[in-house]
């Protein structure tokens, strides 16, 4: 482990710098050095500023305060390009691919490896992105076009992106929040060799064993303050927690037991083809149904069926008894279903709509008289839900597409529980909350389980799943490996049964 | 990993991926309509495709593809040039009033090609730095220029009779049935084509049309190749209004009304998406024919051209069909692969 020795010249730094979006101050006079050969943390609350960091050493921002030192001399990045001239590679928050393009060319946009005369080389293209595919072990097509892939394939096509540099600085914003365990692993990997041969590394994740598992020293932001920044080492969980909340945690899972009633979701033989089948369970009122599984194994495509994002091919979907019509999303609303997607972009949020119209989407009925909408309600709506949630936000009237990624996340969750359903199909609800909000959010969960809302997760984050459902079901390849209850379910169980070790449980 | 051409070591599936598949089934559709009708006329009236009949299919084609090629590439950038009616109306008029004072034909050419460009350079100025949607600033811009356009020339014409009568002939002659013009149209189509597919900028055509947030975040100069798409396209507009010139001889200050209206449509028939991103010229070159040829096929076999401009907009819609149900077969495709990967992932 190579600890930095004092007089060695940072890669790349930020000093004193300070950054606002009209009346939000997102940085105050930050610092914040990265060494060659170090992986470096940045943690801080949703809308601690961290993305704005990333963005001000990423050349996105201009600092309205401050330098930026590159290996000790102040530099100013007029725009993305010039950071990435000087070998700083970016992974920013939000996946932001050319969905008409193929993967490969949207990993080289710009930077094609060239022939004679100037010519972009389409098939050294091609091959590069194959090998670096290759080298994260994932089974991505490089000429398959960007549109319709998951979001967590949309994450590693951008990782791919980043390490297709020869880059001096590797910057994460959040790479690993629709990851599972295994690809997490292989990006830890690949990253641990690129810091060895020399790069600096800036990783940000909410997941704070990542930090731990990754990082050498680790910088804390809150609201846009510096707090601190020093080794990993000796540091505990709790302590970081302290340094970014400013209070100690209560508990991250407080699941409550809850009277568990009668069948509420029943899907039965559920099969899209291609996608996933034969896939039967049921979730009761007042009870959390963990689903778990790899990236790929069909658990947000069974969502988006049983929600009637998608069709299915064969099956059925019944809600407190009653059959549901394949296809139907606002017909599953009214019998009492709600979906939280995966992917707040491009599903969940219209971002060129303000909070207060996002949270009030999915009330337009609830809202209005006659057609004619009620201001006052809608309002008031809005509010209740944004305050429950500890949205941060300046106005209601703002844009949703300029909160922080965490907060935009919460509003999601607003706009869907603010239908008070009786069925709450949740997609990685936490994706990217940090850990304050996320024992909130659980909480909320819980509350909304003991009030006979029946819940069903899907979550990548296995901590999370074992910590809140009763029940664990696990997918694998499109069909429900295994069926796991509370008191038996433990890392080493779902993940067998997540990667097909074990055979059918339950 | 290296982002120079390093000798190639990983397998590379044999070539061109989905999106190329989808983009030549698009370009086929339109090739096999032209064909059908084509042919279908000539069964009915077999003077059609003579070798006079040819040229004139040609000829008529030119100057549309000309200009739809240029529209192409804006629109390709998620932006629309509604200012190209105008901009050939002009650029064919000052060319023409410099051959009439004694010019050369190669200089009139130039000349309009270069103000042609001046307005494009224009158009790109306000839509990329004013921030002002596309439509709007082309709209103004095609008033204003027609404008101009109408004070200068007032009641005054060009007419065949003043033109230097080599270059009258250049815009009717050429190799059998094969026009100069359309040697020329062809040149530049192969020209473009191979620029947008094979050339860093080209592919950030698409790619900023595809997504400008993307674009910026990936260094892309955004403003830089939207100001270069509007410049190509004014250009082009004003080769086109040169050769409008050569073809016709005859210009006044209506000439070009209403054109931009076609020329958007043979670039949405081409498979040009207006939402930016997709597409190519070839597929527009074969809209700008198709849209031409209807012109000459109705009259040929009898029908009354008052309903060449009713069919142009069942071809828009048919056009917008066919894209609709292509991207529909796409996601499916797409699916069943994803399906693949993931048993071949994890088994
Ligand atoms: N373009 C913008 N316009 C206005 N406000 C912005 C903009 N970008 C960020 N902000 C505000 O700046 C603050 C910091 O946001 P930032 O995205 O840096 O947070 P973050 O630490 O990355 O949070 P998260 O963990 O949720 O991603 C937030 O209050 C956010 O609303
Ligand atoms: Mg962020």
């Amino acid at each position: 482990m190579t600890h930095p020795a004092p007089d060695q010249v940072p890669v790349l730094a930020l000093e004193g710098v300070s950054k606002s979006f009209g009346a939000v101050r997102a940085l105050r006079g930050v610092s914040l050095q990265l060494f060659a050969g170090e992986a470096h943390a940045l943690a801080g609350e949703n809308g601690a500023g961290k993305s704005t960091l990333i963005k001000a050493l990423a050349g996105v921002h201009r600092p309205d305060e401050g330098t930026v030192l590159l290996d000790g001399e102040p530099v100013v990045f007029h725009g993305p390009a010039d950071a990435r001239d000087a070998g700083v590679a970016v992974i920013y928050q939000e996946p932001t691919l050319f969905p008409d393009l193929s993967v490969a060319e949207n990993i080289f946009m710009g930077r094609q490896p060239r022939r004679s005369l100037g010519r972009v080389d389409h098939r050294s293209v091609r091959a590069a992105a194959a090998e670096l595919f290759r080298r994260l072990g994932v089974d991505l097509d490089p000429d398959q076009p960007a549109r319709g892939l998951s979001i967590a394939d949309q994450q590693l096509v951008e990782i791919a992106k980043a390490l297709s540099f020869d880059a001096r600085v590797l910057i994460m914003d959040e790479p690993t929040a629709a990851l599972t365990g295994s690809e997490v692993a292989r990006l830890f990997g690949v990253v641990r060799s690129l810091r060895e041969e020399g790069a600096a590394v800036l990783f940000i994740s909410h997941r704070l064993e990542e930090v731990f598992a990754l990082c050498q020293r680790v910088t804390t932001l809150r609201d846009g303050a510096w707090i601190a920044s020093e080794p990993v080492e000796g540091l505990g969980e709790d302590d970081l927690i302290r340094r970014m909340v400013g209070r100690d945690l209560d508990e991250l899972y407080p699941k409550l037991p809850a009277e568990v009633g009668a069948v509420a979701l029943s899907v039965r033989r559920l099969t899209r083809e291609g996608v996933f089948t034969d896939v039967s369970f049921e979730v009761r009122s007042g009870e959390i149904v963990g689903l778990a599984g790899l990236v790929g194994a069909g658990r947000s495509e069974v969502a988006r069926a049983v929600f009637g994002v998608d069709r299915w091919d064969g099956g059925e979907v019944q809600v407190g008894g009653k059959p549901l019509k394949p296809g139907a999303p606002s017909l599953a609303m009214a019998a009492g279903l709600a979906l939280v997607p995966e992917d707040r972009r491009a599903q969940g949020l219209v971002m060129g709509m303000s909070i207060e119209r996002n949270i009030n989407l999915t009330g337009l009925r609830a809202t209005s008289r006659a057609g004619v909408m009620n201001r006052g309600g809608e309002r008031s709506r809005a509010v209740d839900w944004a305050v429950r949630l500890q949205v941060k936000y300046a106005r209601l009237a703002d844009l949703v597409g300029t909160l922080s990624g965490g907060n935009q996340q919460k509003v999601v969750l607003a706009k869907w529980l603010a239908t008070s359903p009786s069925v709450l199909i949740v997609d990685e609800p936490t994706r990217g909350i940090d850990v304050g909000t996320k024992a909130e959010v659980h909480r909320l969960l819980s509350q909304l389980a003991g009030e006979g809302v029946a819940v069903l997760m899907i979550s990548s984050d296995l901590p999370e799943i074992l910590g809140m459902a009763d029940r664990v079901l696990v997918m694998h390849e499109g069909r429900i490996a295994a069926e796991i209850p509370r008191a038996e379910a433990t890392e080493q169980s779902v993940m067998a049964a997540a990667t097909g070790v074990t055979g059918r449980a339950a | 990993m290296t982002t120079t051409a390093e000798p190639v070591r990983v397998a590379v599936p044999p070539s061109g991926g989905l999106l190329d598949r989808v983009l030549k089934m698009r370009e086929l559709a339109i090739l096999a309509v032209l064909v059908l009708m084509l042919a279908a006329t000539q069964i009915d009236n077999s003077a059609f495709l003579s070798q006079q009949g040819i040229k004139d299919l040609l000829l008529n084609a030119t100057i549309l593809v000309l200009v739809a090629v240029g529209e192409a590439m804006v629109v390709i950038t998620r932006n629309v040039d509604l200012s190209v009616g105008s901009v050939l109306g002009i650029t064919a008029f000052a060319a023409g009033d410099f051959l009439q004072g004694g010019g050369n034909p190669l200089l009139a050419v130039v000349l309009a090609v270069a103000l042609g460009a001046a307005f494009g350079a224009l158009n790109g100025l306000l839509v990329s730095i004013g921030q002002v949607p596309a439509l709007v600033v082309t709209l103004g811009t095609l008033y204003i220029i027609r404008g101009v356009d109408s004070i200068w020339v007032g009641s005054r014409e060009i007419t065949a009779s003043v033109l230097p009568s080599g270059f009258v002939d250049f815009g009717h002659n050429g190799l059998s049935a094969l026009p100069y013009l359309a040697v020329l149209a062809a040149v530049v189509l192969v020209a473009v084509a191979y620029f947008l597919r094979n050339y860093r900028s080209g592919r950030e055509f698409y790619a900023l049309g595809s997504s400008p947030e993307a674009a910026g975040l990936a260094g892309v100069p955004v403003r830089k190749r939207i100001l270069a798409a509007y410049i190509a396209c004014g250009a082009l507009a004003g080769l086109a209004g040169a050769l409008y010139l050569a073809r016709f001889g005859n210009v006044d200050s209506g000439t070009g009304s209403g054109y931009e209206l076609t020329v958007v449509s043979a670039v949405v028939v081409g498979g040009v998406a207006f939402t930016g991103g997709s597409g190519s010229v070839y597929g527009v070159a074969l809209g700008a024919l198709l849209l031409t040829s209807i012109n000459s096929v109705l009259p040929s076999i009898g029908v009354s051209s008052v309903w060449v401009q009713a069919i142009d907009g069942i071809l828009l819609l048919l056009a917008i069909a066919v894209d609709r149900v292509l991207a529909l077969r796409v996601t499916g495709v797409l699916r069943k692969r994803a399906a693949e990967t993931r048993s071949a992932r994890h088994g």
